[in-house]
């Protein structure tokens, strides 16, 4: 049997790892080479780090920065932020990560997906999706970290993503990003239903129960996990950690 | 010293990190002459089958491979594509495997609830006892990403095996020759532990 994944998230900002609540708000979490030895000695399942102001501020990935991570780490690897070259995936695969998501250029730029997955395979390639109710109360797919709106439905587009050759999909509800309240099961469920590739559920998860359910009832294949592994309780201080093995297993049974 | 072949398919700079951290010496490299003086031999591998072996042969390396491999029976590990290989053919693709080892490559079938690619974590089990596999301790897990898997016509090949709807060889030995399956580099402690008793054989 696979064990469902549980991938802490590790938000890079500069070349420091910050934690968020809605995309903004952000407390400095600690050195990403610290943080990621003490996962290493946790033995997490798999890490994800987006370089979230990458975007934004128009650039491509911090290669120093990662090498320096996947020198330390012996489990797989994910990155996000700011790719959107094929020489720039070939240094982060050189490099010693095996998966690359992609967020705001898939959006713009959709043939980079398949471009992306032709060369390295589809479970290389993470379609990112950062998703915000609009003012009806509609799910809409946003861009630049939250900054943009698009008029893309996320179960349209990740229908798309899939078809383009995403291997999997990470799905963040913008409006539970941090916040402790657990995820958006109605939207994780909408587009675990619609694709066959992974859904890695985020944004929300504050204890083992949400966990549980957003597999259990939503149908995720996987959990990302930020404040839950990098504070010590809501409104707490910083604390890495990581459920233990025989508590995540109960929760997902 | 283990000589990693670069034949262009693969994820190389995690499996040296790993040798690093566990203070075994390995080197890349793609030429005739460093190949001709490995002592071991690692063959590592992401991506299509037919993409693999072509690349092996356009390389001018597979006359020295066979040698070391068959002839001189230098230590060789097969990871992951690099394991499928091995075999004598995959249903991924048309051509020929090395056929080192006497075993097939097939497809997962198509099962409702069975995602393919297998990917994630899963508990590798020793079937017959190898030195590869010594020291994993209880329920030893691996990470694995594969849409293949490798089945052995004499059950002695096996080494260890996991299930994802079906059981299949997730590492095998014959002789000198190993291969497995899973990421040994992306596995922690139980990845390090079999790579150590690689560089040890």
């Amino acid at each position: 049997m696979l064990r469902t994944r549980i991938i802490p998230v590790l938000l890079l900002r500069n070349e420091s790892l910050v934690k968020t609540v809605r995309f903004g708000k952000f407390t400095y979490v600690g050195d990403p080479c610290n943080t990621l030895r003490i996962f290493n000695e946790l033995e997490v399942d798999e890490l994800l780090f987006l370089d979230i102001t990458a975007t934004r501020e128009r650039r491509g990935p911090n290669l120093k920065v990662l090498a320096d991570i996947a020198n330390e780490c012996f489990m797989p690897l994910g990155y996000g932020g700011g790719v959107r070259t094929l020489d720039q995936a070939k240094s982060i695969f050189d490099i010693g990560f095996e998966k690359i998501a992609v967020n705001t250029y898939a959006v713009e730029h959709p043939e980079f997906m398949t471009e992306l997955a032709k060369y390295y395979g589809n479970q290389a390639v993470i379609a990112s999706i950062d998703i915000k109710k609009g003012f009806l109360g509609k799910n809409l797919v946003q861009t630049y970290s939250g900054r943009h709106r698009t008029i893309l439905d996320p179960v349209a587009w990740a229908k798309e993503l899939e078809s383009r050759g995403a291997g999997e999909i990470l799905l963040t509800a913008i409006d539970r990003e941090g916040t402790w309240s657990g995820f958006d099961l109605e939207l994780v469920n909408s587009v675990a239903d619609a694709v066959s590739i992974p859904v890695i559920a985020h944004g929300g998860a504050g204890t083992l129960a949400h966990i549980g359910e957003v597999v259990r009832q939503a149908g995720a294949s996987a959990v990302a996990l930020g404040s839950m592994v990098v504070f010590q309780k809501k409104g707490m201080g910083i604390l890495v950690n990581f459920p233990e093995k025989n508590q995540l297993e109960l929760a997902l049974e | 010293m283990i000589t990693i072949v670069d034949y262009g398919m693969g994820n190389l700079g995690s499996i040296l990190n790993m040798f690093k951290r566990i203070g075994v010496k390995a080197c890349v490299k793609n030429d005739l002459e460093s190949i001709q003086s490995a002592d071991k031999i690692l063959l590592p591998g992401v991506g299509a089958f037919d993409a693999a072996m072509a690349r092996i042969a356009v390389s001018g390396l597979r006359d020295i491979l066979d040698y070391k491999a068959l002839v001189e029976r230098v230590p060789v590990l097969g990871i992951c594509l690099g394991m499928q290989l091995l075999t004598r053919g995959s249903e991924e693709g048309a051509l020929p495997g090395l056929g080192w080892i006497n075993a097939d490559t097939r497809r997962f079938p198509a099962q409702s609830g069975l995602k393919v690619p297998h990917m994630g974590w899963n508990i590798a089990l020793p079937t017959n006892p190898s030195p590869l596999t010594i020291n994993l301790g209880e329920e030893p897990r691996f990470y694995f990403v594969h849409s293949y898997f490798v089945t052995v016509d004499d059950p002695a090949d096996s080494i260890m095996h996991t299930t994802h709807g079906v059981t299949f060889d997730s590492a095998v030995q014959k002789g000198n020759i190993f291969g497995a399956q899973f990421h040994p580099e992306k596995s922690h402690r139980f990845g390090m532990q079999l790579l150590k008793n690689f560089a040890e054989l």
